[in-house]
């Protein structure tokens, strides 16, 4: 699995806080924290509240790498903010992300093709998110035939079906889990497939105990990725046991720790 | 339309593994390919043989193979000169089989400077491994173990339920060491982690997937060094370990190698030996020096050296 790490985003009060006053070592640490427990590549995103979007996504490119040589997942709707984070980025980035929108695509992807990066590529367009897997796979298909006109391999692809709250679109869940088998099959080399694992229990009780259940279902249906807070270990050990399930990693009684030692 | 073959090309390498000092270093492992397949892969380092010799006479061997050593299986020290000097083993294997109660309990102390000896003589690396008795390997080996630091041997054997001891000795004494399960891909993986787990370099184990004989289940232990090393290419480091196989004492333990012609015997190492090469063996220990240098031409052959 490619896990990339969620909690460095200036939506999370903290986080936002820090970036407003340039606390290093808030981002650093979680950047440290996150790697410890498993992450990949980091998102890295400025938030809803900014004032200097480019100026922090420097900031936080900078911040980070000064820590962390990790991959990073260059997360803002804005083209400007996203390539201001690619100038800087010392390993191969991903771009977070791209609608099926055609101008969005066109924009994104040739950021892509500038600074060699891989590419989050989200199944809805500007009326929104689609309500069943069949415009899911439209739209995911949109992307890829985008992608292959700009000579982007589509194994750079990370095609989301976009997760929703389970209180506010229950049935979106199988939908979403169906996609994902569904993008797998679109195109040689398959594309990876990724979701923003968090999203599914937002506003629920049990935030833990629904991603954790959500991901290894997702995993069996052929997820390659997610966006997630890796600091959540019983989350990791579940993801960790569903890919030893599938027989992704051989069984051992300390399998999570084998996991873990790689 | 020409048929274009799939070739597979895998990111993790097989961990090196060297065994002895200086010059006659020996290095296993280190590929990145199923065995031979030069197409997809490379073998840095080639499959390596062993002599085995035992530290006392032999008391049930055959006589077809005993009787190739003539004499000097009376005098280890003589005996590892023959397998070296004589036929050529680059590396040996020793087992300390008269420390076990039911050939002698023979104390740390007797079997040291045999060892000293044969690595004054030789200067070739040795694997080392215990009679076979746990309790009795727990008190020789340690000691063993330390009057021999810095030889960088290879020690032998530890296993899921009886580990900790060699591995702090190995550990304290730089050596490396081999770490057995019974033809279980699942256990061998654990023994890895367990032993890696009391700060032991990863990269110094060796693997005894438990060897197997032409006759008895020889595809079985296949399926396993298989599977393990198909997982360790693909980054599981846990299993990306050097295998070695006992052959000799496997393939001479069946009735069919010693209760018939020499040339029988000896085929039967040859046949087990070649097996296990194309299992993904890295480590032979084996036994007759007629096998031994047939399965050297092999090995020359399968690596396209002339």
């Amino acid at each position: 699995m490619i896990v990339i790490g969620e909690l460095i985003n200036g939506m999370y009060k903290d986080v936002g806080k820090a970036i407003m006053n340039k606390e290093a070592d808030v981002i650093q640490h979680l950047a440290v924290d996150q790697m410890k427990s498993g992450a990949t590549a980091l998102d890295v995103n400025v938030g809803p509240y900014s004032r200097d979007p480019v100026g922090d996504m420097k900031w936080l490119v900078e911040t980070i790498q000064s820590v962390a040589q990790v991959p990073l997942s260059l997360d803002s709707t804005r083209i400007d903010v996203i390539e201001a984070g690619l100038k800087l980025a010392s390993k191969r980035a991903i771009i977070n992300s791209t609608s099926a929108d055609d101008d969005r695509m066109q924009a994104i992807f040739l950021l892509a093709k500038k600074y060699n990066t891989q590419v989050v590529g989200l199944a809805m367009d500007k009326t929104g998110v689609p309500n069943n897997k069949e415009m899911r796979l439209e739209l995911a298909a949109t992307i890829v035939a985008k992608a292959i006109e700009f000579d982007i391999s589509t194994g750079d692809l990370f095609l989301d079906p976009v997760v929703l709250p389970i209180n506010v679109a229950q049935a979106q869940g199988r939908e979403a889990l169906e996609s994902i088998r569904e993008f797998r099959l679109l195109c040689d080399p398959s594309p990876n497939t990724i979701i923003g694992l968090s999203n599914i229990s937002q506003g629920t009780k049990f935030r833990s105990l629904v991603n954790r259940t959500f991901i290894a279902m997702a995993i069996a249906n052929g997820l390659t990725s997610a966006i997630l807070d890796p600091l959540d270990k019983e989350l990791m050990d579940s993801m960790i046991s569903a890919e030893m399930l599938l027989n992704k990693a051989i069984y051992c009684d300390s399998f999570l720790e084998a996991y873990r030692k790689k | 339309m020409a048929i274009e073959l799939v070739k597979e090309r895998y990111a993790s390498p097989i961990n090196t593994l060297e065994i002895g000092i200086g010059g006659k270093a020996v290095k296993i492992g280190g590929q990145t390919t199923l065995p031979f397949l030069f197409d997809e892969g490379a073998m840095s380092n080639p499959p390596v043989i062993a002599l085995e010799m035992l530290d006392c006479e032999p008391s049930d061997w055959a006589d077809s193979l005993r009787s190739r050593y003539g004499d000097c299986v009376k005098d280890p020290v003589k005996w590892a000169d023959k397998c070296v000097k004589e036929f050529g083993s680059k590396i040996l294997c020793v087992r300390l089989q008269s420390t076990h109660p039911d050939y002698g309990s023979k104390k740390a102390e007797q079997v040291i400077p045999v060892l000293r000896s044969i690595i004054k003589n030789t200067g070739v690396p040795l694997v080392i491994v215990g009679g076979g008795d746990d309790e009795r390997d727990n008190e020789v080996l340690p000691k063993v173990s330390q009057a021999l630091k810095g030889e960088n041997c290879l020690f032998g054997i530890a296993t899921q339920n009886n580990y900790k001891t060699l591995t702090a000795t190995c550990l304290a004494d730089g050596h490396s060491i081999i770490a057995e399960s019974p033809i279980d891909i699942n256990i061998a993986k654990q023994t890895n982690i367990l032993i890696s787990d009391m700060g032991f370099d990863s990269s110094r184990i060796a693997m005894h997937p438990t060897t197997t004989s032409l006759g008895y289940g020889m595809e079985y232990v296949y399926s396993i060094m298989e599977r393990g090393r198909l997982a360790a290419f693909m980054g599981d480091k846990m299993l990306a370990m050097p295998f070695i196989l006992f052959v000799g004492a496997e393939a001479w333990k069946t009735k069919e190698a010693k209760d018939f012609s020499a040339v029988q015997g000896i085929g039967w190492e040859l046949a087990t030996a070649v097996s296990m090469l194309q299992s993904g063996a890295d480590l032979l220990v084996m036994r007759h020096p007629e096998a031994v240098e047939a399965v050297g031409k092999y090995i020359k052959n399968a690596m396209g050296e002339k």
